[in-house]
């Protein structure tokens, strides 16, 4: 089974991280993902570039508008995500729950559920049999 | 299943392994320690619903299962000085802080798999403590009774302390044998997930994904062995072709009929990078990364047509010199007769029959009534198809090699 681990920060959290020395940062994340790669089980492991260099694409109009970040009313910023394959959900918890992060930021997971199974009702659609041979 | 039970089990999965290897080295005893663990587990599915998960829970398990050691060797110790002294040292150790150390898991897996140990038991074993599957998950996965696993890790245990074997990684002198042997059980549980057609094929998909990441740990542990970095790179390949081996009605499809399509194009490139770290290490190829970079160049050939044969030749020559055998020998034959045809290949498959290799088996008379029907010799070549066909197990291959010589 596969989750995916989405980190978000408040703007809080992020304005305090700034205060703690990065390089604990680097270790501690460095340690964490190092017990993923050792158990077998991290895929794949990124973090996002600020919010303020991002943009949002909104499609509630007629043409699509494109507004500089950060995005206003959020309260959370998606700051990076990892990838794990586990044997449990109960396994994807007790991982999640390891993350070193601390007060203000929130790991959201969900899980990826293979092609196959999300396009069941669907397994005779050219894109459904073209996205399982490409393995998503 | 209970909440609790699943949240333990999770534990174990990620634990387990540094828990038993830190309890075997405080104890000298991998048995032992694997009861100590089982126990504490028993605890923790007792007082976790009432006092919640630890926060820390493999230094939990660890803690309460070396209480036990220390508690059963306190009640002995007027029996034996010897259990006093053990007592003690645990004691003392107990004291630091839980920290699992890797080389403690190297001895681990070491022992596991330690040629004392039938192959059947060190399989047991290994996805017991090393990957730390429940005994009822082996059991699933391996097609046998709950009880034929327990069994098998209980004969295993004995056997280890019958044959006093101590809880080291192998010295200098026996590493490269020792450490083929752990290869070697980490890819027969790969096969054994891989090759089966019979049986769920998800479960089977499971296995064998079971063995990738036994091989993922490994090349953690063991990051500057060449082997470990290329059995990795081998399995993902192979698996990398899972979805596309077997027809919808459950009948095998050959190599050669596949959608390539439908290969895993990300399992492919994890195998090509494997393969590469192997190659970084600049030690040569061991057997396991010579199947790989087979295995690679039928990854990367877009058709049979145009596979670079006559590479694929020259690497399973490697292969023969490295790790002679005769189905090394009829894979090259089959190589060389899609590199230059089948006129040399039927040479090197002719002197396998006079030799008496493989008899019994329905590979080299398949093999050989291929070669023979594309040279146009069709009597002989269905003579050869009808007697693949008596010889082959599985019913589905039987047929399929029945109807080919039918239709010569």
């Amino acid at each position: 089974m596969k989750y995916m681990l989405i980190m978000r920060d408040s703007q809080e959290a992020f304005e305090a991280s700034k205060e703690i020395d990065f390089e604990e940062i680097i270790n501690a994340m460095g340690a964490y993902n190092d017990s993923m790669t050792k158990a077998g089980v991290l895929a794949e492991a990124q973090g996002l570039a600020p919010a303020e260099d991002g943009f949002v694409v909104d499609f509630a109009g007629e043409k699509p508008i494109v507004t500089d970040g950060p995005y206003g009313e959020t309260h959370e910023l998606f700051n990076g995500f990892w990838i794990i394959e586990v044997s449990s959900k109960e396994e994807a918890i007790e991982w999640a729950s390891r993350a070193p992060l601390g007060p203000g930021t929130k790991l959201e997971v969900r899980e990826i559920p293979s092609f196959e199974a999300t396009f069941a009702d669907y397994a005779d659609n050219e894109y459904v049999k073209k996205g399982i041979a490409e393995g998503l | 299943m209970s909440d609790i039970r699943r949240t333990v089990d999770a534990v174990w999965r990620i634990e387990g392994a540094r828990i038993v290897a830190t309890l075997a080295r405080l104890t000298r005893d991998l048995g032992l320690a694997e009861d100590l663990a089982q126990e504490a587990i028993v605890d923790a599915l007792s007082q976790w619903p009432e006092s919640g998960v630890p926060q820390n829970a493999g230094a939990w398990l660890t803690a309460v299962a070396k209480r036990k050691a220390i508690d059963s060797w306190r009640r002995r110790e007027r029996l034996d000085e010897r259990y006093r002294t053990m007592a003690r040292d645990l004691s003392e150790a107990t004291d630091d802080e839980w920290q699992p150390i890797d080389d403690d898991v190297v001895r681990l897996v070491f022992t596991s798999c330690h040629p004392v140990l039938s192959r059947e038991s060190q399989v047991a074993l290994t996805l017991r403590v090393v990957a730390g599957l429940t005994t009822e998950e082996i059991a699933r996965l391996l097609l046998v009774p709950i009880a034929t696993v327990q069994q098998r890790i209980v004969r295993a245990k004995r056997t280890l302390s019958a044959a006093h074997v101590p809880f080291e990684s192998p010295d200098p002198s026996e590493w490269t044998s020792r450490l083929a042997a752990v290869l070697g059980v980490v890819y027969l549980v790969f096969t054994e997930g891989y090759a089966a057609t019979s049986g769920d094929r998800w479960i089977r998909t499971e296995l064998a994904n079971e063995a990738v990441r036994l091989g993922r740990v490994l090349a953690g542990l063991l990051p500057r062995e060449p082997e470990v970095h290329g059995l990795l790179a081998l399995m993902e390949l192979q698996a990398s072709r899972f979805a596309a081996r077997v027809a919808p009605d459950g009948s095998p499809i050959l190599l050669g009929d596949q959608d390539r399509s439908h290969w895993d194009r990300p399992r492919i490139e994890r195998g090509r990078a494997a393969l590469a770290l192997s190659d970084e290490l600049g030690r040569g190829r061991g057997s396991y990364a010579v199947q790989a970079a087979i295995a690679e160049c039928h990854a990367t050939a877009p058709s049979v047509g145009e596979t670079d044969w006559e590479r694929i030749v020259v690497l399973y020559e490697v292969l023969g010199r490295i790790a002679p055998s005769p189905v090394v020998e009829l894979n090259r034959a089959v190589a060389i007769s899609m590199a230059t045809g089948p006129a040399n290949a039927l040479l090197i498959v002719d002197r396998l029959v006079s030799e008496g290799a493989l008899r019994g088996s329905h590979l080299l008379p398949s093999v050989r009534g291929e070669l023979l029907t594309r040279l146009g010799r069709v009597a002989e070549a269905r003579a050869e198809l009808f007697t693949a066909a008596d010889l082959a197990g599985n019913e589905r291959e039987s047929a399929v090699l029945r109807a080919k010589a039918t239709a010569l």
